[in-house]
């Protein structure tokens, strides 16, 4: 959920730093103009020296609506630098289709010069804006729940999630400590085998039907109360990791609260993770949690024959059930 | 076999798909004998609710004959008959124990996409989008239950299915929407839409004490069923003035309880009307909720509103001064249906409602896209529609 960018004064009203103020004040802007094209395309024309025609109106008229909807995208995205991005792209549009109406017969070539530079003045403006507004946006820190982990290159990455899960520590504890139960709910994971109390050794799937795998160490167990793990040096995925169980108040069951850190310098890092996690790893590691609680609640992973991607109908083709549940195996 | 599949805004056909199968141990597959259409599918048959994909089968509203157990189902076995609560509930979470079963924290794989929408999410539905878990619904021959040990109900013999077959959603629908009207003797409840739920929570209000129900529509076969069946009052909102027919009708005092059994895509007469078609087509809200409005308008003091109509994103000019300075009360949710199917039941079987009178038009499965205009645009006097597969 979008939630307001810069500060807020005591009355709750966004105070916008400089820049955002001339992103709206481009996004005002892109809603007048388009207006103006919308309303009144006729004389749009002849003020930017096009011959008045129905097909020249009706570029106008849908120039004009791409107008409005960049300023009120703009205006309602509280600015997002990529609306202003869109703005540069139909900047580059307008230049095109003038550039294209100067070679036409009955044109006013003065009127269309001078609007082709009232466009590149408004381009200029734009990619100022965007850019600043983007390296602006870029300083702050991660918006709300769900926006992007801070992936820093040489820092590695860094999250924290938790569950409440309506069973004893005792049982979530066990569960977990159990090792070789993780890939059940780890999506990530393929197997973990442990090697002895303290060591195991923890294998992931990576694209195209590879592997990694890494050893890893407890360095803290106390039972019912918490797990501390780290992977042993020179692992190629370097992380370490820590679950809680807590007890919730009012007989509710357990809190589970998991912390996870990766860590590898260099560029290496960020595409060992994006390889294990996908897009949006902190999403991946609820996910992994939301599996474990339905497990020991359920005492089994909701599946919906349908549901695992947006893009699959809750019904798909005979051969796509068949390769997707290939794909995911169902563990039990 | 063959399934009422969403192909489109106001595009629904009836095709060949897959069989549904077990997939996990708490599972059940049932051969559906019927099967309804809800107003709430409309939402989805006019395309306000996100995240639905082509060739979603659609329908919550069904009961059937069980076929197959996955190996965790030892109180349900092949031959039983069953009627299925829409919300798909596992039963041992802390909301199922607290028995908001369509609060079950486990039932929706999609959980994640609900809660970017809307904080947390809703138990998983049968037919009803992706949001809530993209489970195939149940205009089909057959369906996949999952939690199948907790949800579906058996069916005493004798009843009939007609009988029984709304328990899946819209009398517990209607009657959760009475209960939360929080009504003591001596009430008078009013009731927005007179839809099957509607219906439903007019007779459930008389059920639960009230003294008198009001009921407000436009259309007068749905009044004229309000007034017959149900035995509400009516108001016909298209002649007379809401308000002051409703504070004529309680001396003064106004409702002690309102039902909004609307929801999101409310008509609404005049310029209200058109400015909140305006707002939704251009994206700037979501639901057209001019029955909540009303309702939080016309509600006495101390009052209670009742939402049972379905909204989904964000509405605008929410008369909050009315709501904060009445000292009203809200109580809305998707229906905890399991909680109310076996007490209705025996209400059915003891006589105390026949929830078959809102039953207009019967067809064949085959005959969904049909009926899916029918009811839409309230032809022939179409109330409520059951299929067979």
């Amino acid at each position: 959920m979008a939630r307001a960018q810069g500060r807020q004064d005591w009355n709750g009203r966004n105070r916008h730093t400089p820049v955002e103020r001339m992103a709206r004040g481009l996004g005002w802007f892109s809603i007048g103009l388009g207006l103006a094209e919308a309303a009144a395309p006729g004389a749009m024309a002849q003020l930017i020296g096009a011959r008045d025609d129905d097909s020249t109106r009706g570029v106008l008229q849908a120039f004009g609506v791409r107008e409005i909807a960049s300023g009120v995208a703009i205006l309602q995205s509280n600015p997002d630098p990529e609306w202003l991005w869109a703005r540069v792209g139909g900047d580059a549009m307008d230049m095109a289709a003038l550039g294209r109406v100067l070679n036409d017969r009955d044109t006013d070539r003065t009127r269309v010069l001078m609007s082709l530079a009232a466009v590149a003045g408004a381009a200029a403006a734009d990619v100022y804006c965007a850019t600043a507004l983007s390296r602006e946006r870029g300083r702050q820190p991660a918006r709300a729940a769900g926006a992007r982990p801070r992936v820093r290159r040489r820092e590695g990455m860094h999250f924290k999630k938790s569950f409440t899960i309506n069973r004893q520590p005792d049982v979530v504890y066990g569960f977990w400590r159990k090792l070789e139960n993780l890939p059940q709910f780890m999506r990530h994971l393929e197997s973990v085998e442990v090697i002895d109390d303290r060591r195991s050794r923890w294998r992931a799937k990576a694209p195209a039907g590879t592997t990694v795998s890494w050893e890893a160490e407890i360095v803290d167990d106390q039972p019912d109360e918490r797990i501390s793990w780290r992977s042993v040096e020179g692992s190629t995925v370097p992380n370490r990791g820590t679950v809680r169980f807590v007890p919730a108040p009012g007989a509710r069951g357990t809190e589970v609260h998991v912390e996870i850190e990766y860590s590898l310098p260099g560029g290496q890092f960020t595409s060992m993770v994006a390889k294990l996690f996908g897009e949006e790893p902190e999403q991946q590691v609820a996910d992994d949690l939301r599996r474990l609680k339905q497990l020991l609640e359920a005492g089994e992973i909701a599946r919906s024959g349908g549901s695992v991607s947006l893009r699959q109908p809750a019904q798909p083709a005979p051969d796509k059930v068949r390769s997707r549940m290939a794909r995911e195996g169902v563990r039990r | 076999m063959k399934a009422t599949c969403w192909m489109g805004k106001r595009n629904v056909q009836v095709q060949d798909v897959r069989d549904p199968e077990i997939l996990n141990p708490r599972d059940a597959v049932i051969r559906i004998t019927s099967t309804a259409i809800c107003g709430s599918d409309l939402h989805l048959y006019n395309g306000f609710v996100p995240t639905m994909e082509r060739g979603d089968i659609l329908g919550h509203e069904f009961m059937g004959e069980v076929v197959e157990v996955g190996s965790e189902v030892h109180n349900l076995s092949r031959g039983d008959r069953v009627v299925v609560p829409f919300p798909i509930a596992c039963g041992h979470c802390n909301m199922c124990e607290k028995e908001l079963f369509s609060l079950c924290e486990n039932s929706n794989p999609n959980a994640w996409m609900a809660e970017k929408m809307w904080g947390y999410s809703p138990c998983g539905i049968f037919g009803y989008s992706h949001l809530t878990g993209g489970y195939p619904g149940g205009q089909a021959e057959y369906a996949r239950v999952p939690f199948a040990d907790v949800g579906p109900l058996k069916v005493p013999e004798g009843m009939s299915d007609e009988q029984a077959l709304f328990l899946s959603d819209i009398l517990p629908t209607g009657y959760m929407a009475a209960e939360h009207a929080d009504i003591e003797p001596g009430d008078v409840v009013a009731v927005w839409g007179c839809g099957p739920v509607g219906q439903f929570a007019i007779a459930s209000a008389y059920m639960l004490g009230a003294e008198r129900v009001i009921a407000i529509d436009r259309f007068p076969y749905r009044l004229r069923m309000a007034r017959d069946r149900a035995k509400a009052e009516t108001i016909n909102y298209e002649e007379v003035d809401v308000y002051d027919a409703l504070r004529e009708m309680t001396g003064g005092r106004g409702p002690d309880g309102c039902i909004d059994a609307v929801g999101m895509e409310a008509h609404a007469p005049g310029v209200i009307g058109a400015y909140d078609r305006m707002k939704q087509a251009a994206m700037l809200e979501s639901d057209r909720p001019n029955a909540l409005r009303e309702a939080i308008m016309c509600c006495g003091n101390g009052g209670t509103v009742s939402v049972a109509g379905v909204y989904g994103g964000f509405i605008d000019k929410f008369p909050m001064g009315a709501f904060m300075n009445k000292s009203l009360t809200m109580k809305t949710g998707q229906t905890h249906v399991h909680r109310y199917m076996r007490p209705l039941l025996q209400r059915i079987e003891k006589g105390d409602i026949d929830p078959t009178f809102i039953i207009t038009h019967r067809g064949r499965l085959e005959e969904a896209p049909q009926m899916y205009e029918t009811f839409l645009n309230k032809e022939d006097e179409c109330m409520k529609v059951v299929l067979k597969p």
